[in-house]
């Protein structure tokens, strides 16, 4: 029940001030004739300051302002795979469907549709008991079991079977209770879960850069941060069509609209390389380009990470990426100037260091409420304005993120793509993801990545004497060396998003730096059996 | 109940472009009002902050004249809006809206907001059609294609004007049938920012002498900052009507951006909003993109959008946040460079930082020619390793180079002298290349150095 609790008193941009009683703080209202969304966020004597997530022109004094009761709330049920929402869990393909291709805004729709039809499949029956977390059945949604978790303890009175749909009881519990296919949760809350445990087991993203030399973590965080032409969207794609996960779920949070266009119909054609099933499937897709409002850019990665979690709950291992935490901050940072708040660092608002490191921690590998492990991991590309990585951002991400994959201006102005710089990037996972490859990969894992980093090393120390003396002055081993690392650079840390090379598995990663670095051995040997560098090279 | 257009004497305040009325009994943000100075002159403004019945209005004219006691304000009851018609089609007009060839509006077809309306990310459609520029830089190593928003960034003193020109003469979209008959398909829209009387000259001859139909907004230096911010979105009100309502390619070329930010700055300070980095708006990202994300293709809508923006770079500085900020929106850049400009190379594009991120998809086989990004790839690793060499040349002399560095050195330089350059020395002029007159030549700069097969 919406009930009028108050009217407009003030409208600048965004921001609406209403004289409204019964209100709470980040709750969710509607604001004036057109029902444009908003949140409550901030209280004072008689006053209520609203942010709204639409385009605020043409609104007047006046106007009602309604409450839901709720905070924002995203619908979580089956259905969400392979769709694509706004920053508020608005379908955009219904959206267009409804008002055409121009979003004229102000229109409430629903992230789910009650009305479609679900097959059920029961786990449990009358008579049985379920605890919270447990869940009491499935439905199909695409190729995965879209698990339903009840949410309180009792014994099963009656369960349905066979055709459901999403407003209907699907069972009823001793008490009276009665379970859905589907609930809301608060964005801003993360979904609770047993206990955490230790990010320790590979994320295979396909890219032999990261894999090899910087190895994420399941369950861990990543940032990405590179200035513009440095190849962060595409790599956040390329890891978006590769990653071995179970769920994918993308924010394309203030970028371009061309960019998702062309992503969309990518996705729609490729197959997921671990399955084979295409890669929609498994994919939720949430975007808020850079011309959709400006608040709900700062609500979408909300809306995403919650719709995350709640296939983590199910034991499934989701990837969570967003492109760009830097649009997600400067919203932030558009939003707190509205308000008027003392600025800090390059004018973000001082909590921007909290905000993200609570956010961060939404990711991790968790023992769910009903026993089970799921992981959520992140990887979240950062610009930083002018490439400058001293912006306040990008460091409050470094306390936070497990890896730090730096791309590189100069690496990119040489078309050498992932451009990652690989002596300033890091992951603080690499040391037990390596045993991890050490035992299930190969045995020379770690010992070759430990070589290809001296041969990388020792390339950027000669480099230096090259620029003064020339190629020719250097000596015939000194040469080899500069030759491999050539070829490591090239033929291995390089990889082309366009062409076949761009997944590669473990064992192909294995195998293309095993061939070099065994060459390099072989023509050390050669070298010093006295045959010259050129007739080894030929 | 909202009286339709009311008027006030109220005002309280007048600041800069800025005006406080009082006791308004309703405004609507966005509003659109007309002041109406002592003398009678009047002007047009918008709402832009209401506090119960007080109301910040923004003036886009001049606040030259008006006075806190006789100056009457009218609130219309309607939002910025402009008359679009077909007619509009080969006319110049004033960023007041007002046509400078003193014949009167058309008669419009339909009314518009000229903030326009985001895309759904879901209707657009992936740009691939190539659109020829006449420029060999840009059409064989960093492909326009329709939908794209592809900037120039120019530094102070380069001839970016020059550039601006000869595409305004020279885009086309190639014909993939030859027999089609010619209809009014493809249409440039102009829009110039902060232009000085000098540079208002060089582009109204251009204009005179261009082929191609097409619509101009002029805002000139001296002008209402409010209508500089206001020009680009006029220009793009009538290309999205242009595209979608009449199907037609429009490319949209604005100039100059640089212009636009810095008006944006100064209304932003005169609102006492909190300055970001040097001074623009936090939020000039959003506004930028406002603007530069309109362009675009829709699916089953046969029309486009394709924008051009010119950037200069203030001290020549490429992390300055304007063209910064640009480079994070647009889809890659054309970047000029002081050095080829004073070796006397038209049009001076360094091809290194240069990247079109569309390039992939509007050529190769029915788009331009099945060897083109071979060629492309070709010419830019050449390209980019005698640049390389240019720098160790400086230090180890060009005797301490082998054989295969030197001849690198000099294709950079013969690539540099013709295929980059289009400035025909004798005839003094810069001479138009078609996308197979440009393959060719990159074909034929690869041959003299035997760098390419038969």
């Amino acid at each position: 029940m919406k009930e009028a609790v108050g009217i407009i008193r003030g409208i600048s941009g965004p921001t609406v001030i209403a004289e409204a009683k019964g209100l709470k703080l980040y709750d969710r209202v509607y604001v004036g004739r057109s029902m444009l969304t908003g949140e409550v966020v901030r209280l004072e004597e008689g006053r209520s300051i609203i942010q709204v997530y639409e385009d605020t022109r043409g609104l007047s004094i006046g106007e009602p302002v309604k409450s839901t009761g709720m905070p924002l709330t995203v619908r979580l049920g089956p259905g969400l795979l392979s769709s694509i929402f706004d920053g508020l869990q608005r379908p955009l393909k219904r959206l267009e469907e409804e008002i055409g291709p121009f979003i004229t805004g102000g229109r409430e729709l629903y992230g789910l549709d009650y009305l479609r039809r679900w097959s059920f499949f029961p786990l449990k029956k009358k008579g049985d008991e379920v605890v919270e977390g447990d869940f009491f059945g499935y439905v199909e949604e695409g190729s995965f079991k879209h698990y339903l978790i009840s949410h309180k303890r009792g014994i099963i009175k009656w369960i349905a079977e066979g055709e459901i749909s999403l407003n209907e009881v699907i069972a009823e519990l001793e008490d009276g209770t009665e379970l859905f296919g589907c609930h809301e949760w608060p964005v801003r809350v993360p979904r609770p879960y047993r206990r955490k445990l230790p990010a320790c087991e590979p994320l295979i993203t396909g890219q032999r850069c990261i894999d090899f030399l910087f190895p994420l973590a399941r369950g861990g965080t990543a940032i990405l941060p590179g200035g513009f032409g440095t190849g962060k969207t595409i790599l956040e794609q390329s890891i978006a069509k590769f990653a071995d996960a179970d769920i994918v779920v993308y924010v394309g949070c203030g970028e371009r609209g061309n960019e998702m266009a062309e992503m969309l119909e990518e996705f729609m054609k490729l197959k997921d390389p671990w399955t084979d099933r295409p890669l929609m499937d498994r994919t939720i897709l949430v975007v808020n380009t850079s011309n959709m409002p400006v608040a709900a850019r700062e609500a979408s990665i909300y809306t995403a990470v919650t719709m995350a979690e709640y296939y983590r709950d199910m034991g499934y291992h989701v990837l969570f990426l967003a492109d760009s935490l830097s649009r997600w901050a400067e919203a932030l940072r558009e939003i707190s100037s509205a308000l008027e708040e003392m600025p800090g660092e390059e004018g973000y608002p001082t909590y921007l260091a909290s905000r993200l490191a609570s956010f961060f921690e939404r990711a991790g590998v968790v023992e769910t409420i009903g026993g089970r492990t799921g992981s959520l991991s992140m990887i979240l590309s950062v610009s930083p304005p002018g490439g400058d990585f001293t912006e306040p951002v990008t460091q409050s991400c470094l306390r936070t993120a497990g890896a730090f994959l730096m791309l590189d201006t100069s690496l990119a102005h040489r078309r050498h793509f992932p451009a990652i710089n690989w002596f300033q990037s890091y992951s603080l996972y690499s040391k037990d993801v390596v045993e991890f490859f050490d035992k299930k990969i190969s045995q020379e894992w770690s010992a070759l990545r430990q070589e290809c980093n001296e041969i990388l090393q020792r390339e950027e120390v000669l480099r230096e004497i090259v620029e003064i003396v020339g190629m020719e002055g250097l000596q015939d081993s000194d040469r080899l060396l500069m030759h491999i690392a050539e070829r490591i650079r090239l033929e291995f840390l390089s990889q082309n998003a366009y062409t076949e090379d761009a997944f590669s598995p473990p064992e192909m990663t294995l195998k293309k730096i095993k061939n070099i670095v065994e060459f390099y051995n072989k023509a050390l040997s050669s070298l010093k059996k006295g045959i010259s560098l050129e007739e080894i090279l030929r | 109940m909202r009286p339709a257009e009311h008027s006030y004497r109220t005002i309280s305040s007048i600041k800069g472009p800025l005006l406080f009325v009082e006791k308004v009994f309703s405004a609507l943000t966005g509003e659109i009002v007309r002041i109406i100075s002592p003398s009678g002159e009047e002007r047009e403004g918008e709402v832009l902050k209401i506090e119960n019945d007080t109301v910040l209005i923004e003036v886009f004219g001049e606040t030259k004249g008006l006075d806190i006691k006789n100056t009457t304000v009218v609130f219309t009851d309607s939002l910025k809006k402009i008359p679009l018609s077909e007619d509009m089609i080969g006319r110049v007009f004033s960023s007041s809206f007002k046509p400078l060839d003193d014949i009167p509006l058309p008669v419009p077809e339909k009314w518009a907001p000229v903030t326009g309306y985001p895309m759904n990310p879901v209707s657009r459609a992936r740009p691939e059609e190539f659109i020829e520029t006449g420029l060999s830089v840009i059409d064989g190593l960093n492909t326009l294609v329709k939908g794209q928003k592809l900037p120039v960034f120019s530094c102070a003193g380069l001839p970016s004007k020059e550039v601006v020109a000869f595409i305004l003469r020279n885009a086309r979209i190639r014909k993939t049938d030859l027999f089609k008959k010619e209809e009014k398909e493809f249409v440039i829209v102009f829009g110039a920012m902060g232009l000085t009387f000098q540079d208002y000259s060089f582009f109204m001859k251009t204009l005179e002498e261009m082929e191609a139909p097409f619509v101009a907004f002029i805002n000139m230096a001296d002008q209402p900052v409010l209508e500089r911010l206001l020009t680009p979105r006029y220009c793009l009100t009538v290309a999205e009507y242009l595209a979608f309502d009449k199907s037609m390619d429009v490319l949209v070329v604005l100039t100059d951006m640089t212009n636009y930010c810095d008006a944006l700055r100064e209304v932003s300070t005169a609102r006492e909003e909190l300055p970001g980095r040097r001074g623009y708006p936090g939020y000039m990202y959003s506004d930028l993109a406002s603007i530069y994300e309109r362009a675009g293709r829709l699916k089953n809508i046969k029309g486009s959008i394709t924008l051009l923006p010119v950037v200069t770079m203030p001290e020549d500085d490429i992390t300055h946040p304007i063209p910064d900020l640009t480079g994070y929106i647009t889809e890659g850049q054309i970047v000029l460079s002081r050095e080829l400009h004073q070796k006397g190379l038209f049009p001076p594009v360094d091809v290194l930082p240069s990247l079109s991120r569309l390039m992939q998809n509007g050529i190769g086989e029915g788009r331009t020619r099945g060897d083109h990004r071979r060629i492309a790839n070709l010419l830019y690793k050449y390209y980019a390793k005698g640049r390389d060499l240019r720098r160790l040349e400086a230090i180890v002399g060009r005797e301490g180079l082998t054989e295969q560095d030197r001849k690198m050195l000099e294709f950079a330089d013969l690539f540099e002298r013709e295929f980059v350059n289009q400035y025909n020395q004798v005839a003094k002029v810069s001479v138009r290349r078609d996308i197979i007159e440009t393959l060719d030549k990159g074909i034929e700069c690869m041959k003299r150095f035997r760098l390419i097969g038969d």
